[in-house]
């Protein structure tokens, strides 16, 4: 779970991280009230848990407050990188003297956390990677170990940071590295870190959590931001659907991560766009089927959907009656290409075969996942 | 021969008493694996489908001689389930449970590196070689004894392309599901150094995903160190950068790990790829019999 800037910020703050004066506003209102009490001169950065939105047009200068906010009209409601901007969190400006970036992230082909500083920040660190690679350097901690002084000196000096800055620096890793371990982060990260007349500010803020971890962080839980999540996606997650919307037309429902993305894989291979991934797990019951069908049956995109099951511990038959109780309770106003295999194949088939006999519903069976994926992206056409 | 587990494996099932364990206890023991104790704390001195259940891991590996485990036990008490099977001496550790914190994968990932134990998941469909032994929840009819390894990180990907393997009459050794989360107990690298080893096995299927840079890894090691035969797959070709497919593996960060690299990795390291579950197990028969 990725954490808005203002309220990782905030958990910043508590660490001792120094961070700019700001207020955030849901409306332009408090926008113009936010502007007024931060002296006019202030930065609108929109609240939306995507990556560059800078660069997409979520974050504006203001010189005053009637800037601030007109600026404020435009941003509100506006949908940047497909999401909705309903908060602005409003921030002074900064004199900046220079730009860094301090980050912590899980890394998992070192099976450890790596700390990455660069004397140069504001972008990507992946770009300042590749454009600046003798000012960022690296160090793996093992987190049994911790976090050991030398390790920070080592990436201080090896980044080449200003050493008047080091101690500075050293104080804002140690609270990064604690945030890291108390909230069970995979990702904190400052960028920029930014050097002003009173000191080093964090300038913007990243906290991703563990969602496996959130059982014990109940405080972050509450922290989670629906309004702007897909609303599909937010019922299915009421649902308990691991499903992820995407922008094609043809729906795929299938049993297990791997098959529900190379079942995507298959139509795309086709010719076709997959409408969303749609994994309803192992041994998924004849009701989740059903709501799986509503679910995906909410995008109004979607012109055919592919069940494509495999029966390991998901029974085909219990998959059959879920597709048939799916049709007795709601219209389903595009066809179906069902393939069935594995455990309970035959009784599976058998069920749709009866019902087929006594109802003349669109669904269309099939044998393999090939031959399904060719069927769905030539109904979808 | 068959890597990981075989006829000899004797093996523990921690968390035996809930619905998972003992759902899967009884296909197991179907299939004719050795499973000689349960542990569920509170619950010792029951029994199983006849199987005994013990309190402590420590015990049921002294009075039964286990030297294997697989663990239903729910995630917030997972890590403590291996912790314990790794201290009571077993050798191969196979943990099913999904949703486990990543740090407590990372330090039970530490903790079997440092005793040299085989931790196979978390978050896995098990292992099974083939007519031998099976830990896990694979459906073991779809099997058929034979020469193929495989190694996945998915389980019902693994389930169809074993599948499509056998309805060409191809057999397989042992079937490895790694894992789908960040952090798991063993790499493809590990486990295709295994199957190098093995007379049973002639040629390899890993099954890759999105996420992580284990597949481009595993070309590096396949391109030096193999000398067996490897087809691959790669699922994700259309998951879009920064959502998470099911998995908490599988999802494209900062541009790295996308299906695409993966894919041109192992072709460079002269791995041919299927497009397709079907396409796999076509190459697999036509390099048999290239080899025959």
């Amino acid at each position: 779970m990725r954490l808005h800037e203002y309220q990782a910020k905030q958990i910043f703050a508590k660490y001792g991280i120094k961070i700019p004066r700001g207020k955030l506003a849901t409306n332009v209102e408090e926008v113009k009230r936010a502007a007024e009490e931060l002296g006019g001169k202030v930065v609108l950065k929109s609240q939306i848990l995507v990556g560059g939105r800078g660069k997409a047009g979520g974050i504006k200068l203001a010189n005053s407050v009637d800037e601030a906010v007109e600026i404020a009209k435009g941003l509100f409601g506006k949908v940047i990188k497909g999401h909705r901007v309903e908060k602005i969190y409003v921030e002074e400006q900064l004199d900046i003297k220079k730009e860094m970036y301090v980050g912590l992230t899980l890394d998992r082909a070192e099976k450890g956390i790596a700390l990455i500083v660069s004397s140069v920040g504001g972008m990507d660190i992946e770009e300042i990677a590749a454009e600046h690679p003798e000012k960022i350097a690296r160090v793996t901690i093992n987190p049994l170990y911790g976090l050991f002084d030398y390790q920070i000196r080592e990436v201080l000096y090896k980044s080449g940071m200003p050493k008047e800055l080091h101690k500075e620096l050293t104080a804002i890793i140690k609270s990064l590295y604690k945030i890291l371990v108390d909230h069970e982060a995979e990702l904190t990260e400052i960028n920029p870190l930014v050097l002003t007349d009173k000191g080093l500010y964090a300038a913007d803020a990243r906290l991703n959590v563990d969602d496996n971890a959130l059982y014990r962080h109940p405080e972050l839980k509450e922290m989670r931001d629906y309004t702007e999540v897909d609303q599909i996606e937010r019922i299915a997650e009421e649902k308990g659907l691991n499903y992820v919307k995407l922008d094609g037309n043809i729906g795929v429902i299938a049993n297990g991560a791997g098959m529900s993305m190379s079942t995507m894989d298959l139509i795309y291979l086709e010719g076709g766009k997959p409408a969303n991934f749609l994994d309803i797990g192992g041994g998924a019951s004849s009701e989740v089927v059903k709501e799986a069908i509503k679910t995906i049956l909410m995008d109004k995109n979607v012109k055919v959907i592919f069940m494509n099951i495999f029966g390991g511990i998901t029974r085909c038959d219990e998959v059959a009656k879920g597709l048939v109780k799916a049709f007795q309770e709601i219209e389903v106003p595009v066809p179906i290409v069902l393939r069935l295999a594995g455990t309970n194949e035959e009784e599976g088939r058998k069920i749709i075969e009866d019902f087929l006999e006594k109802e003349k519903k669109n669904i269309i069976v099939v044998e393999t996942m090939e031959e399904g994926a060719k069927k769905a992206v030539e109904l979808a056409r | 021969m068959a890597i990981i587990i075989d006829e000899n494996t004797k093996a523990i099932v921690q968390g035996i008493t809930g619905s998972q364990g003992r759902f899967h206890t009884e296909r197991m023991l179907a299939y004719g694996t050795k499973i000689v104790a349960g542990v569920t704390p509170g619950k010792g001195g029951s029994k199983v489908f006849d199987v005994p259940v013990f309190d402590r891991v420590s015990e049921a590996v002294e009075k039964t001689g286990a030297n294997a485990s697989v663990i239903f036990v729910p995630a917030p008490f997972a890590t403590d389930a291996i912790f314990e099977a790794v201290d009571a001496g077993v050798e191969v550790v196979v943990c099913i449970t999904e949703g486990i914190p990543v740090y407590d994968e990372l330090k039970a990932y530490k903790k079997v590196k440092e005793a040299g134990v085989i931790l196979i998941g978390p978050n896995c469909p098990g292992v099974i070689s083939v007519g031998k032994s099976h830990l896990g929840i694979m459906p073991t009819q779809i099997f058929k004894e034979g020469n193929v390894g495989i190694v996945s990180r998915s389980g019902t990907l693994t389930y169809q392309i074993a599948y499509n393997l056998t309805r060409l009459g191809i057999g397989q050794s042992t079937v490895v599901g790694i894992g789908g989360d960040r952090i798991v107990g063993m790499s493809f690298v590990e486990i295709l150094e295994m199957f190098e080893e093995d007379d049973e096995t002639d040629l390899v299927v890993l099954i890759g995903e999105i996420g992580g840079t284990d597949e481009e890894e595993a070309a590096k090691f396949i391109e030096k160190k193999m000398s067996k035969p490897v087809v691959g797959y790669v699922a994700g070709i259309t998951a879009p950068p920064g959502k998470r497919m099911g998995h908490a593996g599988a999802i494209i960060e900062g541009g790295r790990g996308t299906a695409e690299s993966k894919i041109k990795a192992l072709e460079e390291a002269g791995v041919e790829v299927g497009r397709t579950p079907m396409e796999v197990a076509e190459i697999v028969k036509r390099k048999l019999e290239d080899k025959a």
